[in-house]
């Protein structure tokens, strides 16, 4: 049975990686005793995929992992066990059946909600949301995406789909996935750019609230495709 | 929500800010206005090397079962933060609460290598904690020092206020409680440690003269009260069946080196190797229980999730019980999709079955620690194992299908010649040439892989040897490139990889380990030049420790290259870890003379240690 879980990283967990929040998952299926279900071969391994990598420093209310069971076990149950073995500031949210032949998290994401905030000390003189907003209103937005190995001139306006809020809090909702793949930093520090500065390391404090897949052109949240076990 | 000691743009730029934050699976919180005593235990080297020590884990968790106690954690903060923290004047913290050390009542810091020793101050240093225990007031921590250096704190004496030498489990209650009520009655830090050093097993280095000759030897080590002992005897866990366990370990998140589920299956070695601090340090041989052992397996692999486990002891295969215990694990892993990670067996026949069972033999390798290259040598330093063995054992495992096998061996002995250190490359040479031998060239997939390393011989207190002088840095290093040219020469040589390292760190370890009191102001020097990590090859540097010795006008050679006579006064002499004097004495004679001493389970040769009432000595 194929399982999704979704769960909130938030508070020091923040400081985890994702590598390690993956092996922290491993342990902590063992610790609560969920049927997961291992790979064959000679180093078996747990059968478990990631929707989308958090960034360290980053928080969320909406983070997914698909898993595999062998047994059956209730929505209810497995949630209350894993989160009686969890550590402060992981928590289990949803333990959910994927319909059969239902893609996996990672291959399904098209989209994601991030709230954005400065961090104290950080707030630009200028209104952000503003420039965000004047921004989204032109045509193409074209920022320069750098990569370890290579920059090059990309348009980001297909990708933006919201932009909400006020200069406390932005909210976001942006193209993920192998496609276009968007971070909000990259939105802002657009923004910045528009009004001649950098924006400088750690000036954002980031959160994810969700992750969509796109079912027949409409956004609809990775938790929504599977059902309580009961 | 939990806060850290740390800003949060602090986390976000040092390397692996998991290391500062806490909140690991297991790690213990407490209300720390509900407990009398804040107990900070440190081990002083980054957070991946301390958390996978056992013996941290086994005291944590004991404290912690204490209610009035509440045992956290502290590492090294690694170079990055080291400067940070110096920068911004930021205070060492615990990880549990984060709280700052000087708020503890107690700071312990277990002392497992020498090269730490700079890392010992920095922990200090961090914690704004004076580095000399003389200037210390009643607004600071206790520093309490453990650990197998501890049987000789002599280097480390101006900086700790006590020493509790032998195993944690035993004493530990006794000195709390002596603390709870010195504090009750108003009693200072100097009557806590008076009265502390009539607790068996603790040193308090402070109430303690040395008066030294003028070639430099000492002369007189006397207590200065005399009610203060003038012995100081180990603490010793009789009973390994019946103590604490750490049976919920903390989970750390990182990947940390000992990343697995420890199992501790004996205390102490039969074996007697001359040259082996521990095997003399932790006599008699206790065994624990195999039915305890396997139901701590399952309990601690529940408790943690861990998908691997691995036994601990000095010598595993002298286990009595292991064969039941490995063939329990390899059941059990099997049905929980575990791995196992062996520790390094005897190579024979069950050996080679278990480890044909739970790893790929292609990808494994074999390991022998011959430990010296010839026969002679080898009798010298009582290491049991003959040429014969080894071959045999390869000679199996060639035929199981192994193709890779590791050598350990030691440079620079006593008594070892230019032909012990061929017998190195030769013997390396030996087991190649009987892989070929064996195996015929259809049946061979490339060449077999022999990796001889070496390392250099650092003498240790409370070992045979502990009167030995060490080489210097040059004719270890001529040994090292004599064995290569020696390699050189073998006929299976393109199947052989030598390895050897440094000699900087070797010697600077003999200094230490068989150091004095003056060596305190050399440590501070050093530290004060820079000096942090020296156990790590990237972060260690030579020349800041050459200058603190030439700045203190101490030299190194009067520790390291110099044979000491039987009845010098040795600076750890007050130690009586149950092993004599006199045991040493004939087995450094008969090292000399080449012979061997049985181990303990054929024959008792008397080393002291039966006084302890219980373990192998009493054995039927």
């Amino acid at each position: 049975m194929k399982v999704r879980i979704r769960f909130k990283k938030e508070g020091v967990m923040k400081y985890i990686g994702h590598l390690d929040v993956m092996r922290y998952f491993q342990k902590l299926l063992r610790r609560s005793d969920i049927p997961i279900a291992y790979s064959q071969g000679l180093s078996p391994h747990q059968i478990m995929s990631f929707a989308m990598p958090l960034s360290t420093g980053l928080e969320s209310d909406g983070e997914y992992v698909d898993i595999e069971i062998t047994q059956r076990v209730t929505s209810l149950e497995a949630v209350r066990r894993m989160n009686a073995n969890n550590v402060e500031g992981i928590e289990i949210l949803s333990f959910k059946e994927l319909p059969d032949g239902a893609k996996n998290a990672m291959a399904s994401i098209s989209a994601a909600d991030y709230e954005v905030s400065f961090r104290d000390g950080y707030r630009p003189a200028f209104s952000c949301i503003d420039i965000l907003r004047k921004m989204y209103d032109e045509d193409c937005i074209n920022v320069v995406k750098k990569t370890r190995k290579s920059e090059s001139v990309v348009d980001i306006k297909p990708g933006i789909y919201e932009i909400e809020g006020d200069d406390d809090k932005i909210h976001f909702c942006l193209s993920c996935g192998s496609v276009l793949n968007i971070k909000p930093e990259l939105v802002i520090e657009a923004a910045f750019n528009r009004e001649g500065e950098d924006l400088p390391e750690y000036a954002l404090s980031i959160r994810r609230n969700e992750i969509y897949t796109d079912i027949d052109g409409k956004r609809v949240s990775l938790d929504m495709i599977g059902t309580d076990i009961i | 929500m939990r806060r850290t000691a740390l800003s949060e743009e602090i986390l976000l730029t040092v390397e692996k800010p998991a290391r500062y934050i806490g909140n690991e699976v297991n790690s213990v919180l407490k209300d720390k206005t509900q407990v009398d005593i804040r107990f900070a235990m440190c081990f002083p080297d980054v957070y991946e090397i301390g958390m996978s020590h056992l013996g941290i884990q086994i005291l944590y968790s004991m404290f912690n079962t204490f209610d009035d106690v509440w045992c956290e954690r502290v590492y090294s903060p690694w170079t990055d933060l080291h400067a940070i923290m110096k920068e911004k004047n930021i205070p060492l913290f615990a990880l549990e609460s984060q709280d700052p050390i000087l708020d503890f009542d107690f700071l312990g810091i277990t002392l497992q290598y020498e090269m730490c020793y700079t890392n010992v101050l920095q922990i200090l240093d961090l914690s704004h904690i004076p580095l000399y225990a003389a200037d210390r007031n009643e607004a600071h921590p206790i520093v309490i020092g453990g650990g197998p250096c501890t049987y000789n704190p002599e280097p480390l004496a101006d900086f700790f206020d006590l020493f509790y030498i032998g195993e944690g489990e035993t004493a530990y209650r006794k000195l709390l409680d002596l603390y709870k009520e010195c504090k009750r009655k108003g009693f200072g830090r100097q009557e806590f440690l008076r009265r502390a050093s009539h607790i068996n097993g603790i040193y308090v280095p402070s109430l303690y003269t040395v008066e030294y000759d003028d070639e430099g030897l000492i002369r007189a080590f006397t207590p200065v009260y005399d009610d203060v002992p003038s012995v100081i005897h180990k603490e010793i866990e009789m009973n390994v069946s019946d103590t604490y366990y750490p049976l919920n370990p903390v989970v750390p998140f990182i990947k940390v080196t000992q990343d697995r589920v420890v199992l501790e299956i004996q205390r102490g070695c039969i074996r007697g190797c001359r040259f082996c601090q521990a095997g003399m340090l932790y006599r008699p041989v206790r065994e624990r229980d195999v039915n305890l052992l396997k139901s701590y397996a399952r309990e601690m692999l529940d408790n943690t999730g861990y998908e691997e486990i691995s036994l601990s002891s000095l010598s595993s295969s002298d286990y009595t019980h292991l064969e039941e215990l490995i063939n329990f694990l390899v059941d059990y892993a099997k049905e929980k999709k575990l791995n196992i990670s062996l520790p390094s067996l005897r190579i024979d026949a069950f050996s080679l079955d278990v480890m044909s069972k739970i790893q790929d033999v292609r990808k494994s390798s074999l390991t022998f620690a011959p430990e010296a290259g010839s026969q002679r040598l080898r009798n010298v330093i009582n290491k049991g194992l003959t040429e014969e063995v080894i071959l045999e054992g390869a000679r199996q495992a060639f035929l199981g299908g192994w193709t890779r096998v590791k050598l350990y061996f030691m440079l620079g002995l006593p008594t070892e010649t230019e032909d012990d250190c061929r017998g190195i490359a030769e013997l390396s040479n030996e087991i190649a040439r009987l892989y070929y031998e064996l195996i015929p060239k259809s049946e061979r997939k490339g060449r077999v892989q022999i990796v001889a390393s070496t390392s250099f011989f650092v003498p240790k207190p409370f070992t045979p040897f502990q009167w030995a002088k060490m080489c210097k840095k040059n004719d270890f290093l001529k040994k090292a490139h004599f064995v290569n040219e020696c390699m050189h020469e073998q006929l299976n040589s393109k199947s052989i990889k030598y390895n050897y390292h440094e000699a900087d760190v070797s010697i600077l370890e003999g200094v230490f380990a068989r150091g004095d009191r003056r060596l305190s102001a050399v440590i501070v020097k050093a530290y004060e030049n820079g000096c942090l990590f020296d156990s790590w090859t990237e972060t260690f540097r030579e020349e800041p420790w050459i200058r603190a010795f030439d700045e203190c006008g101490i030299s190194m050679d009067f520790y390291t290259a110099r044979e000491r006579s039987l009845d010098e006064i040795l600076p750890w002499d007050m130690i009586d870890i149950g092993v004599s004097k006199d045991f040493l004495k004939r087995e450094w004679d008969k090292a000399i003379n080449e012979t061997v001493t049985p181990n303990c389970r054929i024959s008792c040769s008397g080393c002291g240690a039966r006084i302890f009432g219980g373990g192998v000595c009493y054995e039927s």
